[in-house]
């Protein structure tokens, strides 16, 4: 029983995922089939014991198809189901389990799907584009923007206030992309890339470099939840969601401090709480960070208090380093996945995979990425919109 | 993943392979203009620009002074109280250089562009704009600037008539923010 | 709180612009398959292996039951009106020269069927329940899209 006095534990019993792709031939339905159809598998159940289904999806702008998730809908099993779409920009991937996690957990339905999609490759000629529509038309997109601004000042923001270094940072673009080789759906796994290929990558908005950041993507990614007396039916290792948390700040970025996720910490909190955990580096065994950049990795740990602000690098000169302290062998294993910057960025199901991830860590089934510290706890954590919104899962095994 | 799993499906396509015709695709471009509401606020910030001027709302609860300006403030979730007119004269707060346009496309000549700190707005309000005047490797955070505005017949009531930011020079404009 | 009354004779009132679009859509595994049939002159169905249903157009998962679908049929270019209409304005809005006509024609063992223009027939003419085949476009001019069936026409 949470802290919440939430009336029902709820578990995930089943995932699913595509390969991830900078373009797929697939439609958006059909990649979200496959998904979806290897959730139901891997969770012993066919569509018709699923109650619900949840979908999520980021912008229409990407596929290029208005109402999108209800375009998705049969493709995610919705057909005659009661359906809903979620959607907070890059923070959706993570939000999708935390829709499905109230369905279950507030008595209604027991066994829910929850599928996350995006095909970002319809969109010509990049779908940068059709994100420069989240700027304000009248202050913002008459001066050029470009979606990278927005992540090259905030990085200078945490560079400048921490004293962080450009080479320390390329750090975890290295641990993540060579992470990724041992992920079977990867885009962008590099087992000798180094630092100094980082720094010698094209600049695109400064500081940010073309290795530092993730791709867009085709894919899917599906899991299905459950609530306890049929999560133990259907499996004897469920991964129980102990925690969910979100959290929203306004779109006046520019009125922000930049170097720090306030809202990923609040978001972090409320999950924590329900969770019961007090001390995060201690109570968490394994993390997966949203990474859309690879300074993103050490801006979201220190939001979700894993270590103090400006702290996540303070070791860190090199490769070995980042190893040593973040590997899947390390002292706090962050992103064993690969994350966005390995696997690849198809902006919901990205945040699904670290769902997906966490689940796969926490039944040892994770093969080559398996961490070894014998996990209990896990916490998978996405963000997005205008630099707007955390939405963090806690799970234990 | 689970060594139960055998394989994970997609079909890769390269870009040559779509725009070559081997892979079937509808090509479409649907047509979207808008005409937005400019608003309360935005409608008055937009025509003070056109006259060089920059204008800001204060909430009195918080005491903040907010640039863009807007009619309710979001903290204390109440109307705001006064117009307050803000110097062009700022702190950079952060900044950065862009290669990219906004279809990602490269560009030229790269824009430094910056979120600068108003002089009258609070400590932390910032509005993006574009650097200039400046080299590169002199942008410092906490660098004073000043806006440098187009001829008044060539403005239009939007932001682009503010062309840029320059550093102040020697003896010009007050030290600091608020 | 009061809006203000406007002060300045030239406040901004809106703000125009645009928000371009360009979109390249893959067909998928099974709109390949559907269009490339088109072209051929055949219009093909997937059926499922559980439940018996035979779609159209097809896709590679049964809505219903979400199985893999694996198995393609050729359905008949002939069906029912299901239900149509007679518009007289054009995509655009402006006035046709002479009313047009679309139905839903529902296909002979099909699950589904497809939206189409009738041609050969007019307006008054049309009733639900009306038997229609399809007439297809030369050979030399399909493409490979839902216009290689020109039209669907009455059988007695």
């Amino acid at each position: 029983m949470s802290a919440l006095g939430v009336k029902r534990k709820v578990a995930v019993v089943g995932a699913g995922i595509t390969l991830f792709r900078r373009r797929l031939k697939e439609t958006g339905r059909e990649l979200s089939f496959y998904a979806a159809k290897m959730a139901l598998d891997t969770a012993g159940i066919t569509l018709a014991d699923v109650d619900a289904v949840v979908c999520g999806t980021a912008p229409d702008a990407f596929d290029g198809v208005h109402m999108k998730g209800e375009y998705l809908l049969d493709g995610m099993g919705g057909h005659k189901k009661p359906f809903v779409r979620v959607y907070v920009g890059g923070g959706t991937g993570v939000f999708t389990p935390i829709a499905a996690w109230w369905h279950v957990a507030s008595g209604h339905f027991d066994i829910v799907l929850a599928v996350a999609e995006e095909k970002m490759s319809s969109c010509f000629p990049h779908p940068q584009k059709a994100f420069t529509t989240i700027f304000d038309p009248m202050l913002t997109r008459p001066l050029g923007a470009n979606l990278v601004w927005i992540f090259a000042l905030e990085m200078q923001r945490y560079m400048h206030v921490h004293g962080v270094k450009k080479e320390q940072i390329a750090t975890i673009a290295v641990k993540n992309k060579r992470n990724a080789v041992d992920h079977p759906c990867a885009q962008l796994a590099d087992p000798k890339i180094t630092v100094q290929d980082v720094l010698n990558s094209e600049v695109m908005v400064w500081p940010v470099q073309r290795l530092d950041i993730s791709p867009p993507s085709d894919g899917a990614a599906a899991i299905v939840l459950a609530a306890e007396h049929v999560a133990k039916r259907l499996t004897n290792d469920p991964v129980w969601i102990e925690g969910v948390g979100w959290c929203l700040d306004s779109t006046y970025w520019t009125n922000r401090d930049l170097y720090y996720p306030k809202y990923v910490e609040y978001a972090a909190r409320m999950a924590y709480k329900m969770a019961g955990i007090k001390n995060p580096p201690k109570e968490i065994d394994v993390a997966e960070p949203y990474d859309p950049f690879d300074y993103k990795e050490a801006h979201h740990a220190e939001g979700l208090m894993l270590v103090r602000k400006g702290e996540y690098l303070k070791d860190v000169k090199d490769e070995n380093d980042i190893f040593a302290k973040y590997g899947r062998d390390g002292d706090l294993p962050i992103c064993p996945s690969g994350g966005l910057l390995g696997v690849g960025n198809p902006i919901a199901a990205a945040g699904m995979m670290k769902i997906c991830e966490i689940f796969w860590q926490l039944r040892k089934e994770a093969g080559k990425r398996q961490v070894k510290n014998d996990p209990r706890t896990g916490v998978a954590q996405a963000w997005g919109d205008l630099m707007q919104v955390g939405t963090v899962v806690v799970m234990r095994a | 993943m689970s060594a139960r799993i055998k394989e994970y499906r997609g079909t890769y396509v390269s870009r040559k392979d779509l725009e070559e015709g081997r892979v079937p695709a509808v090509r479409d471009k649907p047509e979207a203009r808008y005409a937005w509401a400019a608003g309360v606020a935005m409608g008055r910030f937009l025509a003070e620009l056109k006259e060089g001027r920059i204008i800001g709302r204060r909430c009195r609860r918080c005491g903040r002074v907010l640039v863009p300006p807007r009619m309710f403030c979001e903290w204390c979730f109440r109307p705001t109280d006064e117009w307050v007119y803000v110097r062009d004269t700022g702190t950079v707060l952060t900044y950065s250089i862009s290669h990219l346009g906004p279809a990602a496309e490269r560009i030229e000549e790269p824009i430094p562009i910056a979120v600068i700190q108003l002089d009258g707005a609070s400590p932390g309000v910032g509005m993006l704009h574009k650097l200039g005047e400046v080299k590169f490797e002199e942008i410092r955070i906490g660098m004073r600037v000043k806006a440098v505005w187009k001829p008044p017949e060539e403005r239009e009531g939007a932001i682009t008539d503010i062309l840029y930011f320059r550093p102040l020079k020697e003896g010009e404009g007050q030290e600091g923010g608020e | 709180m009061s809006t203000e009354r406007v002060r300045l004779p030239h406040e901004i009132r809106h703000w125009y612009g645009d928000m371009e679009a360009d979109y390249t859509y893959t067909l998928g595994i099974a709109g390949e398959r559907f269009f490339a049939g088109l072209k051929e002159g055949h219009i093909l169905g997937a059926k499922c292996p559980r439940c018996g249903a035979i779609w159209v157009p097809p896709s590679i998962y049964c809505p219903e039951c979400f199985e893999e679908l694996t198995e393609w049929v050729e359905l008949p270019d002939e069906g029912t009106v299901y239900t149509f209409t007679v518009t007289h304005l054009g995509p655009d809005g402006k006035p046709l020269e002479k009313p047009e006509v679309y139905a839903f024609i529902l296909l002979d063992g099909a699950t589904g069927g497809l939206l189409h223009k009738l041609g050969e027939v007019r307006p008054e003419e049309v009733y639900i329940g009306m038997r229609v085949k399809a007439v297809w476009a030369p050979p030399e001019e399909r493409k490979g899209a839902i216009t290689d069936i020109r039209y669907f026409r009455p059988v007695e």
